[in-house]
């Protein structure tokens, strides 16, 4: 019996998050107004495209006979071709994202997990199919997709770094990665580099603490990773400041430039700022024809 | 001890520790702070940098310098360091203090009683025994050195007396002297002639230090009457200055009470060493006056007692002879003039007149009869004690009064005509007088030899004749008859008061025979042989402070002593009694001078100053504190935890360790007043209970929002007010819930609050005891409530009556409760010729407002709102309690309305009559 019991109650505590997190993000999402989702070309969609005039092989039923009662010949309603597209999405879930500077902010990995889901809700509502890389939870649409999603989302990692998975996207999807892109920047490569050879195309998150831009630090430090794996220690972190804020801007240069070369999107996004701004910017990205 | 000029270390040695700085210096150098560590995702981009410098790992020298400075100053603050240390005598054998304890001490007592104690403290440091004594009070068995800690737990006993050393006991007490000791000798700074016995017996044991002070010290004489005026001289040592000096004259009043009747100013005049003044008092006046003294100062020399020498008797004269032309020698009142004069008032006219003015003595100057009326009226007034002196004369003999049965106002009966002897006519010498009997108050009197009587009236022989006589002449006729009568008594002289019938009134016997009836008093101080042989209680003693006290318990003093007047424990001074009379026994004599006392060179003299040791540990140790705070601060600031994740907390840690100050209250004036008067305010008065203060401005903030609600007047948040500091003139009125704690308020304060109740202002008193006391019943605040008032500008007061305008001026109300609901409430009383017209509901009342209204009814505990708009206090039970905080509120917002409209209410019984004249 107990068996049961202890199992309810760990998937209770499990789940206990979920709802939450889901709830936050479909309220973020909810800040969005879905607006222009056409395919703007004619097809089969519900809202209306052009009048056309009709042309033999149109059934009879298919003439708009208000419009053709006002002139000699017979019209068509074409509606605008709707389809449903597949976005699959990374979110990191290694320890570095678990870092918060204080306790005011949320952590990276949350507030990436909060885009993420809020991007896939708002993606369901508009009908798209969504799902995550890596083979766990192909491309689906409906409310029960969001779910398992978010299940899956909140599962953390004791990797150090995270690396983008490219596999199980679909040619000619569209995907979107949230990372911090602090650890090794090779793995995002091949993975950006093999997504767009499948003609997959983006937007990269980069989401950033504001200790990690500001680095104000001082005095004999022992910097450690969140998992403690990597230390470096100085002895006046100070003078490290301008070092690193170099190399966090190479990396900012060097993703953005991997984005502009695979015809992806990049923006960095900071857990002090507010999240709608970020889920506005992704959502015009991915909406982005390119 | 060991001392650099005015700093000494008690405890020298752990001054060693400062040794070993210079290694704590090294240590602290060869330790680099410890690093932080921190999480930081970061750190992937920091992997392969080198820091370029890499001098940190050492403190910085100022972070060094800081805590050797730290630690210094621990070391500094244990080792005990003393500012000024009491250690200028050295010395490691018994030590005798002395002090002179006379009257002139009493007024720096306290301050000489901290000196020794200060050298007893430094006596228990040293180990030294010590003894303690006054000269005036010696110990009757030598002095015993004691430890000095046990010698300070008597100082409280020692007192000054208000005599000066008596030289026999000094002389007793140098004679037990057996070891040697230092003495520190406190002086009053008088000569004395004592004093260099003393010394040398002191200075033959051991040094001496004397400590002095200069200062002025000041004696009043005995006051004495001269030429109709009271004579006050005082005398002042060291000379010095022109000074006035004021005294005062302090008595009886009418009422029993003693206060102060008349005062005078001495003024010393520059080197003058004594001052004069006079005082011309009414004779009512006069002799009520029981002591002068000087005010203000605390010495048994300031107060000097008054006796009967001061007090003047009324003596009445009337003479049976109207206004008679003749000459003056021959007024039968002449001599009597002449001898009672310098002694007593005299006092002319009829005897109504007489009479009302209540005389001690009426004399009758050959008067036979008075009038019907006039004779009871004497009788009576003889009865209450008044005392009846009739002198025979020519109208008295012939005159048929007292013949056949005795006149109640005559002693004895008399024959007729009298008796002549030795005149031309008749036979035999004029008579001379016998010597007087023991039992007559005239005992004792010498009877010149040319005192002769020629005529006298003659008494009728009688049983009771020989008691009443207290003066026969040679053969035994009563010269002096006397008969008491209820209080008082009468007495008759058989001659006349001039000298037709004998040579009586040209003697001194004449007066010394009228003093002893307690005609007149005498002035004089009483002589040794007035006073031998007779025993004197003293009554009222005087206190080194000048103060009086109950001598009844202190043993009768014999005349001798009094009359040579050395003053000591035997004799304290003070009021004695004897059969008749009173005798004043003062510090200063009439011829008593002070001088400065004058001490030989080889006497270290020191002031009484005390500059007192200032312990400097606990300031060192602070400032070790404040540098360590410093150091950590800085320390944090180099380990870089100032910045980072918990800069925050470490910030609010920080300012919580060094906020020491408190928070000023730092509304000034002008915002004071600018919120006070922007808007209308009501206003409490802070009492200084917290409590009572927060229920009282909840109270005015419930009542404001009432106000703001229901009627047009719409307060700002309510104030307290500090009657002391904050100006009033801006509030309407002011809440005073009283409390027992509360002081009272200063004589500025009184000003100000009497300002502001003449100006307009009310002020609502509230006991808040209406549930255990009534108005009026003792209750501690009730009594607080008095004591307060005392001096404010209350006019008289009633209970609210049923016509006065705050029962309308916006509810109708016949009941005012609070919390609790009594009907003692009082306001200013309306004017007694107040009157109720025909019709007219309300009496017609007076103008204005009334300036204080006085309940128990607590009523802030029923207006009181919280923040949230929620009564704070129950009142009564259910409805009828909602009902009853509903009409405190109502009597809350009748009061203010009647504190900003005035008697509007009450003009309106007015307006039919105005509209009636407008011809409407």
């Amino acid at each position: 019996m107990s068996i049961p019991l202890t199992l309810r109650s760990a998937a209770e505590d499990l789940a206990a998050p979920l709802p939450p997190l889901l709830a936050e993000a479909e309220h973020l999402a909810a800040t969005v107004l879905l607006g222009d989702h056409g395919r703007r070309r004619a097809g089969t969609g519900d809202t209306f495209w052009q009048y056309r005039p009709a042309q033999p092989g149109d059934s009879a039923r298919s003439i708009d006979w208000r419009r053709s009662a006002r002139s000699e010949s017979n019209f068509v309603q074409d509606k605008e071709w709707q389809i449903a597209q597949s976005i699959l999405l990374w979110v990191d879930d290694a320890a570095s994202m678990q870092f918060t500077s204080t306790d005011n902010l949320q952590t990276k990995g949350y507030r990436a997990r909060l885009l993420g889901l809020a991007v896939a809700v708002l993606l369901v509502r508009g009908g798209e199919r969504v799902g995550l890389t890596g083979l766990r939870l192909p491309p689906k649409r409906g409310q029960q997709q969001l779910e398992r999603m978010a299940v899956i989302l909140s599962e953390d990692s004791d990797r150090d770094y995270g690396a983008p998975e490219a596999q199980g996207m679909l040619p000619h999807s569209r995907a979107l990665f949230i990372s911090d892109f602090l650890g090794d920047i090779t793995p995002t490569r091949d993975a950006l580099l093999r997504a767009a050879d499948r003609g997959v195309r983006g937007a990269i998150l980069q989401i950033l603490d504001p200790q990690e831009e500001a680095f104000p630090f001082d005095g004999r430090t022992i910097f450690q990773s969140m998992t403690g794996a990597v230390e470096h220690e100085t002895l006046k972190a100070g003078d490290l400041k301008a070092r690193y804020l170099d190399r966090l801007a190479a990396r900012k240069a060097e993703l953005s430039d991997l984005a502009r070369l695979t015809g992806w999107q990049f923006h960095t996004h900071h857990t002090h700022t507010a999240a709608n701004a970020a889920l506005l910017w992704v959502y015009g990205a991915l909406e982005r024809q390119t | 001890m060991l001392s650099f000029g005015p700093l000494a270390f008690l405890s020298p040695w752990l001054l060693l520790g400062l040794l070993a700085l210079p290694i704590l210096w090294l240590l602290l150098r060869a330790v680099p702070p410890a690093p932080i560590r921190r999480r930081f995702p970061g750190v992937a981009l920091l992997l392969g940098l080198q820091d370029e410098e890499s001098q940190t790992d050492r403190t910085p020298w100022w972070l060094l310098l800081l805590r050797m400075l730290a630690v210094a100053a621990v070391i500094l603050g244990f080792a005990g360091p003393v500012l000024n240390p009491q250690t200028q005598t050295d010395g490691d054998g018994p030590l005798l203090i002395v002090a002179d304890g006379t009257w002139a001490d009493a007024r720096d007592w306290p301050a000489r009683v901290d000196r020794i104690a200060v050298m007893l403290d430094e006596a228990t440091r040293q180990g030294r025994p010590a003894a303690v004594t006054t000269l005036t009070d010696l110990p009757p068995d030598g002095i015993t050195f004691q430890p000095a800690d046990v010698v300070a737990q008597s100082l409280p006993n020692l007192t000054p007396k208000a005599w000066e050393p008596q030289t026999e006991e000094l002389g007793t007490f140098v004679a037990a002297f057996d070891t040697n000791f230092d003495t520190r000798w406190l002086s009053d700074g008088l000569a004395r002639e004592s004093r260099a016995d003393l010394l040398n017996a002191l200075q033959s044991r051991g040094a001496v230090t004397v400590y002095q002070t200069p200062r002025q010290t000041v004696g009043i004489r005995p006051a004495r009457f001269v030429d109709g005026e009271i004579a006050l001289s005082a005398t002042r040592t060291p000379v010095g200055q022109a000074a006035d000096i004021p005294v005062s004259a302090v008595g009886l009043d009418p009422a029993g009470a003693e206060r102060q009747l008349a005062t005078a100013t001495f003024r010393f005049e520059s080197g003058e060493a004594v001052a004069e003044t006079a005082l011309a008092l009414p004779p009512e006046l006069r002799n009520r006056i029981t002591r002068f003294e000087l005010p203000g100062v605390r010495s048994a020399a300031a107060v000097t007692l008054t006796d009967d020498a001061l007090k003047r008797r009324e003596v009445a004269l009337i003479s049976g002879l109207g206004d008679q032309e003749g000459l003056d020698l021959l007024d039968p009142l002449f001599y009597l003039r002449e001898a009672l004069e310098p002694t007593a008032d005299l006092i002319d006219g009829s005897i109504e007149d007489i009479l009302l003015a209540n005389p001690d003595v009426i004399i009758l100057a050959d008067v036979a009869t008075l009038g019907g009326s006039d004779s009871e009226a004497v009788l009576s007034w003889v009865e209450k004690g008044g005392m009846l002196l009739r002198f025979a004369g020519p109208r008295l003999a012939a005159s048929e009064t007292g013949r056949i049965e005795q006149d109640p106002l005559l002693p004895v009966r008399l024959r007729a005509g009298g008796r002549s002897v030795g005149g031309a006519m008749s036979w035999g010498e004029p008579k001379a007088l016998a010597p007087f009997d023991v039992d007559s108050p005239f005992a004792g009197l010498d009877i010149p030899d040319d005192v002769t009587v020629n005529a006298q009236v003659m008494a009728q022989p009688d049983p009771t004749l020989a008691e009443r006589v207290i003066a026969q002449l040679a053969d035994g006729t009563p010269l002096v008859t006397r008969q008491l009568t209820g209080e008082g008594q009468v007495v008759l002289v058989h001659v006349t008061a001039n000298a037709e019938w004998s040579s009586l009134p040209l003697s001194g016997l004449f007066v010394q025979m009228l003093e002893r009836l307690a005609v007149s008093t005498s002035t004089a101080t009483p002589s040794v042989e007035d006073l031998a042989g007779t025993t004197w209680l003293p009554r009222e003693v005087m206190t080194a402070n000048g103060r009086l006290e109950d001598g009844s318990t202190l043993p009768g003093v014999a005349g001798e002593a009094i009359a040579e007047g050395a003053i000591g424990p035997e004799l304290q001074p003070g009021l004695y009694t004897g059969e008749d009379r009173q005798i004043a026994v003062n510090v200063m004599q009439l011829d008593s001078t002070l001088g400065p006392a004058v001490w030989p060179g080889n006497v270290a003299i020191e002031g009484m100053a005390v500059t007192r040791e200032t312990p400097l540990k606990g300031w060192l140790l602070s400032l070790a504190i404040g540098l360590l705070l410093i150091d950590v601060i800085a320390t944090l600031a180099l380990g870089g935890r100032l910045r980072g994740p918990r800069a925050d907390a470490v910030a609010a840690v920080m300012l919580g360790l060094l906020l020491i100050a408190q928070p000023a209250f730092a509304q000034t004036e002008d915002d004071f007043a600018i919120n006070a008067t922007s808007e209308v305010v009501l206003a409490h008065v802070i009492t200084g209970d917290t409590p009572t203060d927060e229920v009282a401005l909840a109270g005015l903030t419930g009542l404001s929002q009432t106000l703001f609600r229901r009627t047009s007047i719409e307060p700002a948040a309510p104030l307290g007010v500090d009657i002391e500091t904050d100006e009033l003139a801006f509030f309407p009125f002011l809440y005073w819930p009283i409390t027992t704690a509360q002081p009272l308020p200063s004589r500025e304060a009184y000003a100000k609050l009497n300002r502001y109740l003449r100006g307009g202002g009310m002020i609502l008193f509230d006991t808040r005891d209406a549930d255990t006391a009534r108005f009026g019943s003792s209750s501690p605040e009730g009594q607080h409530l008095r004591a307060i008032a005392r001096s404010l500008d209350v006019p008289a007061l009633e209970p609210i009556p049923e016509d006065h305008v705050l029962t309308r001026t916006f509810y109708l109300l016949n009941q005012f409760p609070g919390r609790y609901n009594s009907r003692d409430v009082w306001v200013e009383s309306a004017p007694p010729d107040a009157i109720q017209l025909e019709g007219v509901p309300f009496r017609n009342l007076n103008d204005g407002v009334t300036p204080v209204v006085i309940g128990g009814n607590d009523w802030a505990r029923a207006w009181a709102v919280d923040d949230f708009g929620q009564r704070m206090f129950p009142v009564g039970r259910g409805q009828s309690g909602e009902r009853q905080r509903e009409i405190a509120f109502r009597f809350g917002v009748n009061l203010i309305m009647h504190v900003l409209t005035g008697n509007y209410k009450s003009d309106q019984v007015h307006v039919p009559a105005l509209l009636d004249r407008l011809g409407q």
